[in-house]
């Protein structure tokens, strides 16, 4: 029975698995795009893409998280907009100019701009957004984005009323901000959801709930339809839209599947356009079938391993930390365990704009190199293959995390006989018990830039940073810091930066692995979309594509 | 009257039942770790006193505890910690009919097809078609669900692309063939057995030889005799079935990404939403006492000689 | 004494007749051994990574002879280490059940009356739990390590082998030897360890026999949520999962754990019901498996 019970299963499984890895089917679809001209459209302008999770709220002043970013981006539009490629456009504000000192931004808010109810979207609505956004009552996680803004820390903490942020209206169209220092990146802290405008009559008469489809007025190129609980998010084009003119779509539906496989095969089953990711054993696959459809873009985002280093063993021991960092071979994580194209990381802030990070003398080195000097390193710190070091790594659960964990501990084995335990936890949990420092020794870390300027990840290692939590405390790094955050845009806080990175890159206090990439599958028929490092899209430049298939042999 | 006294009787006996379900669901849901507002940018210490005032959570347990079950008596579920800007019952509201439209299929799919083949094979005893039945229920039994799942769509779907892969799209028809059928599967296989068992038991009884012996005709045979205490332990079966289907419902619901409470459930779970994780289990635990409920009621009527001995 | 005899007697003549639950069984035997000793034959260790050769097909070769998982580990030491974890956990889960489960059957239906009425009327109220959800929510809020999931899933499970017991005994406590014991003087403790227990391990044994695989699938199924055994550990639940995400690339990562897990499965069933029909046939009618 046993025997017969294997053939049969074995092949019943077999032959329900169709034609597997051959890319050879019998009969040859071919996708036409667009018609003979390349150009033409489809009837229905409807974009379905996969959003990975539902977002919490849609509320712009208490949202986090991407999943909610991506749908507020098509909802709303907030002073400056960026266009596919990434740079940053007028958005609401037309134009603005920005004093001598850097710290005084004024905005002309475009005439044409108006609510999807069609009131006019004016400064004053600005004034109020902003000062929800930094409200204490409005409970806000985000709110510390814009500490940039003068008082905005004090009203964040309760120590001043809300009229008294820095922000005012001169004129009905004219927007005034006042900031604490020059903070070169503060346009770009504009495109984020907390700084987006909400309708203020709206948030009077409905509070909270005036996020309900039935209830949100908003100022973007869509308005919210429908939102059922897990099951999707309804998009529709907004008539209103001062550039409405420019939008193509009608609908867009946003999913919110946490399971990458099977978004994979709804993707394959042609019911999603668009997917957030793609899960990491199945690449392989996906780059022999679906070449074309992938789209792989650097991402401004760090992938890295922290050290606890107010605790031992990592505690005033720098030996062991370069060790166990040199004992990694990133170019197998990045090329064989992940596969996407990530970037091997030997500094920790992803290169952008005009910041390269000035890789370390051991970035040269071979990788057996590498290892030789992370054994001698191991050695000196006191350890060997009698005395092998005992170590956990924390991860939050995820395939990934799992697979880098489950190789960085087979290389620390393998070169150092490092004795590694891994750890899972769900994402709450996981946040919680990194930021105590208590339990952690090794705890995984990753962090995608909210701005697109370098500071937002050196000041992650700041030592007052409350998400500084490897416990790096460096007087030289702090000053430098400070000296940059006092200077304008340029070559010197650009040095800044740098030397700041070196101090810290010999101090070791976490171990960089990688730079992100994001990893899309797009179907062929979508038109518009643009690889940018940020990784915003907005759907008011997508187009969909007529598509037809013919047969032939 | 007597029917009448049973039923009340269960009824007021499903009260304490309840009673300690909240207790325990609560004193869980409250000594895990990690709160619902953990976020990754740590939140200014003034805000944080703020969400938490806001929800109570500073209040001692016992304090939280009568509240909620005040709220519950209301039919206030809470507002949900990871939906801020809706209540568990709204979702509850949205989640159940899914799940309900998902389950009751599946169980009916499970009990009239899988009585169906038992009945066959037990009629076809230790012939070919006995043992193809047989063999289809060890399959069923033994495939967990989350492999037959991506098994099935990947041959309907992907493969002749008659089915959809996923998604509710409002619970139409096609949309829940895949999802039914994989949550019934290894219900289907199961009764199939019992039936088969049971069936086989029954033809083989004093009972029914005589009445053959005695020339009666089979139709009358199977009807009469056969066909209700064939089908008694499938109907005593229908609890446990009921409740594999509950927990079935997760695997099926991620899977094909359906807004049902099973989803809402291990969602919430890992997110820390509290509200929203009890109001699950309260709302099944009311839905299964109520559902044991009716089974031991229809028993009663069934075999009367139950109803005595209670 | 001279009763349990017999009942052994009679059970092993009718089982050793059943083809089906013999070849289990033996297979089974089979099975046990190779996840024992079958790591020996191998060169690998079970989180020995390869980077050069990612998800290779099964091959005689290199002794990958199940092939290699997505980060090069041999997958035929990992289904021998994970047959080793399912089954560790599908006994020792059932057994805390079984443990909990006959105990208080036991003295309820030994005590009887109020004592009884009170107990059972506790099962009846811990079966509205929503069981699974408690073991979700037990898993989630706890962590992971395998010894809560003993823990939880045996916790949670008791309850079937409790009403079972509770209604064999009430069937015993009624029978006449027991009767003759107790005028005769015999003490309730030795009542219930010479009479009683001997006769419940009939529906014991058929308890274990068909509760292992169920408590097998409970641990797959945590798999799927993330929450069952933790790298480096695994069980075939999650290889079997592991399996079924790379099916189309890479099927023998699914194949050969779900063959293992499902000849388990079927066996164990099967022994399951050939022990039933061998020690009660009349137990068919319950229902309650």
């Amino acid at each position: 029975m046993k025997k017969r019970t294997a053939i049969i299963m074995t092949s019943l499984l077999l032959f329900g698995c169709g034609p597997k890895v051959s890319n050879e089917t019998p009969i040859k679809e071919l996708l036409t795009i667009g018609g003979p001209s390349g150009n033409e459209l489809a009837q229905e302008q409807v974009f379905r893409k996969n959003n990975g999770s539902d977002p919490g709220t849609l509320d712009p002043h208490r949202a986090e998280g991407v999943p909610a970013s991506n749908v507020l981006r098509d909802l709303y539009e907030g002073l400056v907009s960026e266009a596919a490629n990434g740079d940053y456009i007028p958005g609401v504000a037309e134009s603005w100019s920005i004093s001598e000192d850097g710290k005084t931004y004024r905005f002309k808010i475009r005439e044409e701009a108006v609510w999807s109810n069609g009131d006019k979207v004016v400064a004053e609505d600005f004034v109020f957004s902003l000062r929800r956004s930094v409200d204490p009552k409005t409970l806000s996680n985000y709110s510390s984005m814009l500490y940039p803004i003068k008082n905005a820390r004090d009203v964040v903490l309760g120590k001043l009323p809300t009229d008294k942020l820095s922000v005012s209206a001169e004129s009905e169209n004219t927007l005034l901000i006042e900031l604490e220092e020059p903070t070169p990146y503060f346009i770009s802290l504009l495109t984020h959801s907390t700084t987006y405008p909400v309708h203020p009559p709206s948030v009077r008469e409905h509070g909270s709930s005036f996020t309900r489809p039935e209830n949100m007025i908003s100022n973007g190129a869509f308005t919210l339809k429908d939102w059922r609980i897990q099951d999707y998010i309804l998009l529709e084009r907004n008539e209103k839209y001062w550039d409405n003119s420019s939008t193509t779509l009608s609908q867009v539906y946003y999913y919110p599947l946490d399971n990458p496989d099977a978004s994979l095969r709804r993707y394959r089953a042609n019911e999603l356009d668009f997917t957030d990711t793609t899960p990491s054993e199945q690449l392989p696959w996906i780059k022999k079938n679906l070449k074309e459809e992938l789209k792989i873009t650097p991402y401004f985002g760090s992938y890295y391993y922290g050290f606890n280093n107010t605790k031992p063993p990592f505690k005033d021991n720098p030996e062991l930390r370069m060790a166990l960092s040199l004992a990694v071979n990133r170019t197998i994580i990045t090329d064989i365990v992940l596969g996407a194209g990530q970037i091997p990381a030997f500094t920790f802030v992803p290169p952008v704009k005009q910041y390269q990070g000035k890789e370390p003398g051991w970035a040269k080195l071979t990788q057996d190199e590498r290892e030789g000097l992370a054994r001698e390193l191991y050695a000196q710190a006191g350890y060997s293959g009698s005395n092998p070091l005992s170590i956990e790594i924390i991860y939050n659960t995820s395939e990934n995390h799992k697979r880098v964990a489950l190789a960085v501990t087979s290389m620390w084995k393998k070169v150092l006989g490092v004795e590694t335990k891994l750890r899972n936890q769900e994402w709450k949990v996981f946040l919680e018990t990194r930021r105590l420092k208590e339990e952690t020794e090794i705890f995984r870390g990753g962090w995608i830039g909210d701005y697109d300027d370098p500071y937002t990840f050196s000041e992650l290692l700041h030592s007052e940073n409350e998400m500084n939590h490897s416990g790096y405390a460096s007087k030289e790094y702090d000053a430098l810091l400070r000296s940059a955050s006092l200077k304008p845009a340029g070559k010197e806080r650009t040095n800044d930066l740098l030397q700041a990175e070196q101090i810290m890159l010999n101090d070791m206090p976490v171990i960089p692995l990688y730079f992100y990439v994001s990893q899309h599958l797009i179907k062929p028929w979508v038109f518009g979309l643009e690889g940018n490092v940020m990784d915003h899209h907005y759907s008011k430049y997508v187009k969909i594509l007529k598509a037809e298939t013919a047969v032939s042999e | 009257m007597s029917n009448f006294r049973f039923v009340i009787g269960r009824f007021l006996g499903a009260i304490p039942t309840l009673l300690i379900l909240i207790c325990l669901a609560f004193l869980l849901v409250k000594s895990a770790p990690g709160g619902p507002f953990d976020f990754e940018r740590s939140l200014p210490e003034e805000v944080e006193a703020n969400l938490r005032a806001a929800y109570n959570l500073d209040d001692p347990v016992y304090l939280q505890l009568f509240k909620y079950i005040g709220d519950l008596l209301q039919g206030d579920f809470g507002p949900s910690f990871q939906y801020r800007d809706y209540t568990v019952t709204e979702l509850i509201a949205t989640g159940f009919p899914v799940s309900l439209r998902l389950g009751t299929a599946a169980i009916f799919l499970a009990l009239i097809f899988g009585s169906i083949i038992g009945s066959i094979a037990a009629l076809n005893q230790n012939s070919k078609l006995d043992y193809g039945v047989m063999f289809f229920g060890m399959i069923g039994i033994s495939i967990p669900n989350f492999v037959m799942a991506p098994l099935l769509v990947l041959f309907f779907s992907i493969g002749l692309k008659a089915l959809p892969a996923g998604g509710y799209n409002g619970g139409d028809f096609y949309h829940m063939i895949l999802p039914v059928v994989s949550l019934a599967l290894p219900q289907m296989a199961y009764i199939a057995r019992l039936t088969r068992g049971s069936m086989i038991e029954v033809l083989s009884s004093n009972f029914v030889r005589t009445a053959k012996a005695q020339g009666l005709p089979t139709r009358s045979i199977l009807l009469k005799h056969v066909l209700k205490p064939t089908f008694l332990p499938v109907v005593s079966y229908l609890g446990p079935a009921t409740a594999a289907i509950i927990t079935g419902s997760v695997v099926v619901e991620q899977i094909f990404g359906l807004p049902g409470l099973g989803r809402y459930f291990v969602q919430g779970a890992l997110n820390r939403d509290y509200t929203l994780v009890m109001g699950v289990v309260v709302f099944y635990g009311c839905l299964i006492i109520l559902f044991n409920l009716v089974v031991d009621t229809l028993y009663g009527f069934i075999d009367p000689r139950i109803k005595q001995n209670r | 004494m001279k009763k349990s005899n017999s009942l052994l007697n009679d059970a092993w003549a009718a089982l050793s007749k059943n083809k089906a639950a013999l070849i289990s069984a033996t297979t089974m035997v089979l099975m046990v051994l190779m996840v024992l000793i079958g790591p020996l034959f191998s060169p690998y260790a079970i989180d020995e990574t390869d980077w050069y050769r990612i998800a290779t097909p099964p091959t005689l070769f290199d002794g990958h002879i199940f092939g290699t998982d997505d980060l090069g580990r041999d997958l035929f030491v990992r289904t021998m280490y994970g047959g080793r974890i399912s089954l560790m956990v599908g006994l020792v889960a059932t057994m805390v059940s079984v443990m909990i489960g006959v105990t208080y059957g036991a003295v309820a239906g030994f005590m009887g009356g109020r004592v009884d009425a009170l107990m059972m009327r506790f099962v009846d109220v811990l079966y509205a739990m929503p069981f699974l959800f408690f073991v979700i929510l037990l898993m989630v809020f706890f962590g992971r390590s395998i010894f809560l999931i003993f823990v939880a899933i045996g916790a949670v499970n008791w309850l079937d082998i409790a009403r079972i017991v509770r209604g064999q005994t009430l069937n015993i406590k009624g029978k006449e030897f027991v009767d003759a014991a107790r005028s005769g003087g015999v003490s309730t403790i030795k009542i219930i360890m010479k009479h009683i227990v001997p006769n419940l391990l009939g529906v014991v044994v058929v308890y274990v026999a068909l509760t292992v695989p169920q408590v097998i699938l409970v641990e797959s199924f945590l798999s799927f949520l993330g929450l069952g055994v933790q790298e480096p550990m695994t069980s075939w639940g999650a290889l079997v999962n592991q399996g079924a995400r790379q099916m189309e690339s890479s099927p023998w990562m699914l194949v050969f754990p779900a063959v293992f897990l499902a000849t388990t499965l079927f066996c164990f069933n099967f022994i399951g019901d050939g022990l039933r029909d061998a020690l009660d046939p009349k137990d068919r009618t319950r229902g309650n498996d």
